[in-house]
């Protein structure tokens, strides 16, 4: 790839000619409105030069292959082709570049994320010539984001049909995730939805295993839901898990969850983008609330120089259309920075999302009204951190306390009172002009004087933090600001 | 039972004192502030009665006009659910912002759930308010049912929920 300048190549010579030279890389390139665009992370191997890795990105993405054929000329060929024009290195990580690549709105089937991802994930990431590749950050051109119909109903549809507004959504996933009976299980429903939660949540994994089929689970999952909605007058509801092995037996789950009177169903990220938009469709349709676990992104999202970033995933599922998706607590027990959280949550909530550095932004993204997706934060929290969850997700978020609803000492039910008491009490406390970020503590424990569960939970999780450092933050550090 | 609905309904009952501080957040906000009451507390109920229209563009200064509104609402239905709504007409959002409960009858004697069965072990529920076996109007008389039957008659125990 290094030696170019000596005899030039005629572009259409038969043989290989570097990706640079055939029109994949143009400094000059001025990005039209329709076009999507991409920031990739290149770490091109020893020796191979950034702009011929950037544009063998585009050409491998896009129209190119290893060698020049004739082929191209029977097409208007440099319509077609994706351009690097912007390449850069990354500052304070050798070896690192982010390449910007346009891609032509035509490249792309309307209203298919298979066929996006296909192209832009495609064959490039095993790429020889690059140590690593990362997808940053897309910008979808409105034009080709008005073929999605996004998310079946949105946040302000959930919000209203749950009749549940100014404070975040309390959930908990039913633990041990594995191993309960149905009957078992329907009990941990019913005590968490009449202690105080919203919503309670079958675990990704849970599906349909020997010890538990997935019809029985229902059945008994819905008297729990039922008898809690009685108790205490609110809708309530249980995220079935329609994961199945294929996609009849997802519409069969899906179908058997409406008749049961489900409000809300949940899928795996692991069905695949097809598997997903189907589901979207099918939610839609038929009025069920649809949540997205991302179940495996950690294998492709969480490295900082190779894989797609959570980002990306984000606007990929808003488009598709979910409901909900987990998009990070930032102090529970999963990977999490606080600013790339709120990259990820400002692009599954806002009608129009600003480039920004400090929080992973590349582009600037507009959304068109599409309906927002309800972030979920889940894994790792307990009601002690209220005040921190409310200041780093905000208000419309669904938090979900699995463990920190079923381990409390007095029983699950005690569990989701204590939560809900800490939400409510940390609202208030906000709207009345507090500082409640740093007062947090004291709030609670002044709400807990009234309320023995809340005191108990306080207690026993009073210590727990997980201080990791993350893998993947921002390039780009805000300087504070003295003021 | 306690009906549960609302913002703030594991928290004590707000004092006045109180509620006007939820009012200011909101009237800062920018949102439309209105009233509402209802002798049917059934969860699917989306349309309580609304006392007035909403009052748009109010100052936050004025919190306690709207304040007013709330006590002339509870005086003349002392035993109906009554909340608080503060509306967002922002693009994107066009709703409800906050909605808490301000009024509650003295004994809420709360919902019974039945059950049909039905085909396959499949059983169809039906939630219903003791409250709505009176007709509007006549429901919630200070805990006694109109007719002279006992409105404890089968309710579910009481319980407290987080206060």
């Amino acid at each position: 790839m290094a030696a170019t300048t000596e005899t030039k190549k005629d572009r259409w010579a038969s043989g290989v000619t570097p990706y640079a030279e055939m029109g994949y890389y143009d400094a000059d390139y001025v990005p039209k409105d329709t076009d999507v665009l991409c920031a990739f992370r290149i770490t091109p191997q020893p020796g191979v030069d950034s702009i011929e890795a950037a544009a063998a990105v585009a050409g491998e993405s896009s129209t190119a292959t290893w060698t020049v054929v004739w082929t191209d000329r029977l097409t208007d060929h440099k319509h077609y082709q994706a351009k690097a024009y912007d390449v850069q290195p990354v500052p304070g990580r050798e070896g690192e570049y982010i390449a910007k690549i346009a891609y032509d709105i035509d490249l792309f089937e309307e209203g298919s994320i298979a066929n996006l991802t296909s192209s832009i994930i495609g064959n490039v990431f095993g790429f020889k010539a690059l140590k690593a590749l990362r997808l940053e950050d897309m910008r979808i051109p409105t034009h080709y984001l008005k073929t999605f119909q996004g998310p079946p109903h949105g946040i302000v549809m959930e919000r209203e049909y749950l009749d549940k507004f100014g404070r975040p959504i309390l959930g908990a996933t039913v633990k041990p995730k594995l191993g309960l009976s149905a009957k078992n299980y329907g009990r941990v429903v019913f005590e968490a939805l009449r202690g105080g939660l919203d919503f309670t949540k079958d675990d990704e994994n849970i599906n349909s295993q020997p010890f538990m089929r997935w019809r029985d689970r229902y059945l008994y999952s819905m008297e729990g839901v039922e008898r809690a909605s009685a108790s205490t007058g609110e809708v309530k509801g249980h995220y079935m898990n329609v994961t199945a092995a294929d996609m009849e037996g997802m519409y069969e789950r899906a179908e058997f969850a409406k008749e049961v009177g489900s409000i809300i169903i949940m899928m795996d990220l692991t069905v695949g983008y097809t598997a997903m938009q189907s589901m979207s469709k099918w939610a839609r349709k038929n009025g069920l609330i649809l949540h997205l676990h991302r179940a495996g992104h950690g294998t492709y999202t969480r490295q900082k120089t190779h894989g797609v970033s959570f980002r990306v995933i984000a606007k990929w599922v808003r488009m598709l259309g979910v409901d909900h998706v987990h998009a990070g607590t930032v102090v529970g027990k999963l990977e999490g920075d606080p600013q790339m959280i709120r990259g990820y949550y400002d692009t599954l909530r806002l009608d129009h999302v600003e480039e920004n550095p400090d929080t992973g932004i590349y582009f600037t993204q507009d959304w068109l009204s599409m309906p927002g997706v309800m972030p979920v934060a889940s894994g790792g929290i307990h009601a002690g951190q209220m005040h921190q969850l409310l200041e780093y997700l905000g208000e419309d978020v669904v938090l979900q306390f699995g463990g920190g609803t079923i381990g409390h000492p007095m029983g699950v039910g005690a569990g989701a009172t204590a939560n809900r008491v800490a939400v409510e009490a940390i609202i208030q406390a906000r709207n009345e002009g507090k500082d409640y970020f740093n007062e947090g503590p004291d709030i609670l424990e002044k709400a807990a004087k009234g309320c023995p569960e809340l005191n108990a939970a306080l207690q026993v999780w009073k210590d727990i933090t997980f201080n990791f450092e993350s893998t993947d933050t921002p390039d780009y550090v805000a300087t504070p600001t003295v003021g | 039972m306690r009906l549960t609905q609302g913002t703030f309904s594991f928290l004590p009952e707000f004092t006045d004192e109180e509620i006007v501080a939820q009012i200011v957040y909101s009237l800062e906000h920018g949102w439309a502030m209105s009233v509402e009451h209802t002798d049917d507390p059934h969860p699917r109920n989306s349309y309580w009665e609304m006392w007035g229209l909403p009052l748009f563009d109010l100052p936050t200064e004025d919190a306690d006009q709207f304040m007013r509104e709330v006590r002339a609402c509870r005086e003349a239905f002392p035993n109906h659910y009554i909340k608080v709504l503060a509306y967002d007409p922002k693009r994107g959002r066009q709703t409800t912002a906050l909605s808490f409960i301000v009024n509650r009858p003295d004994h809420e004697p709360g919902f019974r759930l039945d059950r049909q069965d039905s085909h396959d072990r499949v059983i169809r529920y039906t939630i219903h308010p003791y409250a709505t076996e009176q007709p509007e109007g006549k429901r919630y008389l200070n805990g006694a049912a109109p007719n002279g039957a006992s409105a404890s008659a089968g309710e579910p125990e009481d319980r407290s929920a987080g206060s």
